[in-house]
């Protein structure tokens, strides 16, 4: 009796403890600081709202993205995917809706991504660390570690987050880029095209904005006081969404 | 020992299934190694071939971990070279059907390679 | 003692052949989820949690109750709660296996389940949910097996069984309390931002729980011809009485704070809720039907009377059960999503293969509970004669 209760607890044990420790050994060496973690990198974008209405019914930005990074146009409208798309006014800022703003102003389209939180929510909840903060500022995924729980998406309160409900790949517009698409069961969202930030380039929405020259989206380096970003953010009060959650969103709106 | 001829009936039918795999293949050369295509412009690949033919795998889950978490996206190979860390650019640039080299192998093996659910610009079975 | 699992009359069987083939019905729908993708379900971009998330928070309600009865057991040392022990048991292994199977029936990517232990995550709810309810699990294995193996075998049991019980006291609080951190820390759903929910989920559990203990023991006593006691089954009676008392006023509180301070934030879900919001109000009948069942349940279980009569206890505790799968099961997740962060309304319906699936799930966590209490049933039985 007492022999083999000690074979099953020492079996247990023996099993259960073996990989989490050799794996959290593993991650603890091989945590090395990111480049660029010194310099005080800080990213952060700035939407001119007034700017951004100059063409009606632009959507350049959005078409960039979504055309850059395979993210696919889904029939059904419960697993729609986005990373950057346009939201009413009203439902973006509801605190500024006053009785006396006209039906127009309150439905007047308005860019809405992942803001980049300092303080991220759903970085807070992800059980796998398969979100989680740059300290360039950048909220990324890794859709290789993600298990799907969505537990991210429940936690952001921003609605920034979209997940694979199928395979997308059926679903892509286009002609595929060399970005990886992603697969059924992971959650995926705007990075702010980490990967050509680290090529030196600018987001695909920046330069699509840039290359209509209405200077809409403003991108740069928050932490460097010489950015254009960060003279526009000194020299004026931009509204941020839903700024008392403590959230710390860094991505600025000119309304 | 009781029921001596249900135990040995059931050994007998337990072994044969668990064998059974090696009686399917044994005769008609479903044994055979696969022939890989390898890349018409390229003489050796980042590493040497025993090297990615062992650990492949474990360098494209460095890799991943390097690019992904730590932006780190220069590979420093043993011989002094340096690539950049991609799957799709460094590896596929070469190797450029996987049909036609990985999943050959892959299929071998019975090792299920889900790489080009993401990393292959191709849409799924075309 | 396993041995006893196999023998059994026709209504065993046939109750054993039955949920047998629903866990396959069950199984082969999954199947399908894992090869389409959780887009089989209901759920949506702006409601990704709904059927399976909440039937394994009700479920963990169910889990932790088992504390009603070993509390006052091994603690206070109240013997009616003897035969109910066991059973109170294998009610909460059943359960949080259950809970277990809807949260990796749930996920995206189930072959990725061991990243939550591999990449251990101590910031993410979740991370202590895996730790509590597996944790627990064990626990009740390890209980019941000691305390059921000394029973049979006539001696008292080992030395480690008390401590173990200390243990599982407040081990039982937190599973239920993790449970609702999952829920109650988001700024982003003001639905469920609320101090009260973990006390409301423990209420609603010790509520819910031993009323489905009692509807089980009457059970056990009819098919198995094994009684618990008729003591043991009215304490458990006034344990639900007052259990529900204190759910229905903590959700009293929770509608004076949300209606009377008439933030738009919190109002809404529960105008949601109740009434339906903009014409979306799928799940307002059900709530109705909820506080209906609750009334009637309190009604029965408060008066002494109804609450002894035997059919009378059978209906509030159906009514109980009832009521709280509904406010648990169906309500309260969904709610918190509706409206979205950016004030969409999108409404959410499990379909039918999610339902096949649930019903799959909840027909093995009804294999396991049949072959433990046979179990039970065989050796108390045993050691009657």
């Amino acid at each position: 009796m007492r022999r083999r209760l000690f074979l099953q607890v020492a079996g247990l044990g023996v099993a259960g403890a073996c990989v989490p420790i050799a794996r959290a050994l593993e991650r603890a060496s091989a945590a090395a600081p990111a480049p660029g973690a010194a310099t005080g990198k800080r990213w952060a974008m700035v939407i001119d709202e007034r700017k951004c209405l100059t063409r009606e019914g632009c959507t350049a930005c959005i078409e960039a993205c979504h055309r850059g990074h395979n993210v696919p146009a889904m029939k059904e409208p419960r697993h729609e995917i986005k990373w950057l798309w346009k939201e009413p006014f009203g439902n973006v800022f509801p605190e500024q809706v006053t009785p006396y703003l006209t039906a127009a102003a309150r439905e007047r389209p308005t860019l809405v991504l992942c803001n980049h939180c300092d303080n991220p929510p759903c970085v807070r909840v992800c059980p796998t660390e398969a979100t989680w903060r740059r300290p360039d500022g950048i909220v990324m995924m890794d859709e290789h570690r993600c298990i799907g729980c969505r537990y991210c998406i429940t936690g952001c309160p921003y609605g920034s987050r979209s997940f694979n409900w199928v395979d997308p790949r059926p679903h892509l517009v286009g002609e595929p880029t060399d970005y990886p698409t992603r697969t059924k069961g992971v959650v995926e969202k705007c990075t702010f095209c980490s990967e050509r930030l680290a090529a030196g380039k600018r987001p695909l929405c920046v330069e699509a904005c840039e290359g209509l020259s209405c200077g809409a989206l403003i991108f740069g380096d928050a932490g460097d006081p010489g950015s254009p970003v960060s003279a526009l953010l000194r020299e004026r009060a931009m509204a941020r969404r839903r700024p008392q959650l403590g959230t710390s969103p860094h991505v600025f709106y000119v309304l | 020992m009781h029921d001596t001829g249900k135990v040995v009936l059931g050994l007998g039918l337990f072994a044969g299934l668990v064998t059974g795999p090696v009686w399917y293949g044994a005769g008609g050369g479903k044994g055979e190694p696969p022939v890989l295509e390898r890349p018409l412009d390229a003489k050796e690949c980042i590493e040497p071939t025993p090297f990615m033919r062992a650990r492949h795998m474990e360098m494209l889950d460095a890799w991943r971990e390097a690019v992904v978490r730590r932006d780190e996206r220069e590979y420093l190979a043993s011989n002094g070279q340096r690539h950049q860390i991609s799957l799709t650019g460094t590896c596929l640039g070469c190797h450029t059907d996987p049909a036609k080299f990985c999943d050959r192998c892959h299929q071998y093996a019975a090792v299920e390679a889900f790489c080009w659910d993401c990393h292959h610009r191709k849409r799924r079975g075309t | 003692m396993l041995e006893k699992a196999l023998t059994g009359g026709r209504a065993y069987w046939a109750l054993i052949t039955l949920l047998v083939a629903l866990a396959l019905v069950g199984l082969v729908a999954y199947l399908e989820q894992l090869s389409v993708g959780l887009g089989v379900t209901g759920l949506s971009r702006d409601v990704p949690w709904g059927l399976y998330i909440s039937q394994f928070t009700f479920l963990v309600g169910v889990a932790a109750s088992a504390v009603m009865v070993v509390l006052p057991y091994y603690v206070h040392h109240y013997k009616a709660f003897g035969p109910m022990a066991i059973l109170g048991e294998f009610l909460a292994i059943a359960a949080v296996l259950m809970c277990l199977l809807f949260i990796v029936i749930d996920m995206g990517q189930p072959r990725r389940v061991m990243n939550v232990l591999l990449y251990p995550t101590p910031r993410s709810m979740i991370f202590w949910d895996m730790l509590v309810l597996n944790g627990y699990l064990l626990i009740n294995i390890a209980l019941s097996r000691a305390t059921f193996r000394a029973e049979s075998a006539g001696e008292p049991p080992p030395r480690w069984v008390k401590p173990l019980v200390y243990l599982s006291i407040p081990w039982a609080i937190s599973i239920h309390t993790v449970t609702a951190f999952l829920y109650a820390g988001l700024a982003a759903r003001p639905f469920w931002l609320t101090a009260i929910l973990a006390p409301r989920f423990l209420a609603s559990a010790f509520a819910s729980g031993p009323a489905l203990l009692i509807l089980l023991a009457l059970a056990v006593r009819r098919f198995g011809k094994l009684d618990p006691g008729d003591q043991a089954i009215a304490k458990l009676g006034e344990i639900v009485a007052y259990a529900m008392s204190v759910n229905l006023f903590f959700v009293a509180l929770e509608l004076f704070t949300a209606l009377y301070s008439d933030i738009p934030e919190h109002v809404e879900h529960f105008t949601y809720l109740y009434l339906g919001l903009h014409g979306h109000g799928v799940l307002a009948p059900w709530m109705w039907l909820s506080l209906g069942l609750a009334a009637l349940s309190l009604v029965l279980l408060l008066i002494p009377r109804a609450r002894r009569h035997p059919r009378l206890l059978v209906v509030a505790c159906l009514a109980v059960v009832g009521s709280l799968w509904i406010d648990k099961g169906l309500g309260m997740v969904v709610t918190g999503f509706v409206p979205s962060p950016l004030g969409h309304i999108t409404e959410y319906w499990p379909t039918g293969r999610e339902a096949v699936i649930t019903l799959g799930v909840y027909a093995f966590g009804g294999l396991v509970l049949t072959v433990l209490y046979r179990i039970a049933i065989g050796v108390r039985k045993e050691l009657a004669a």
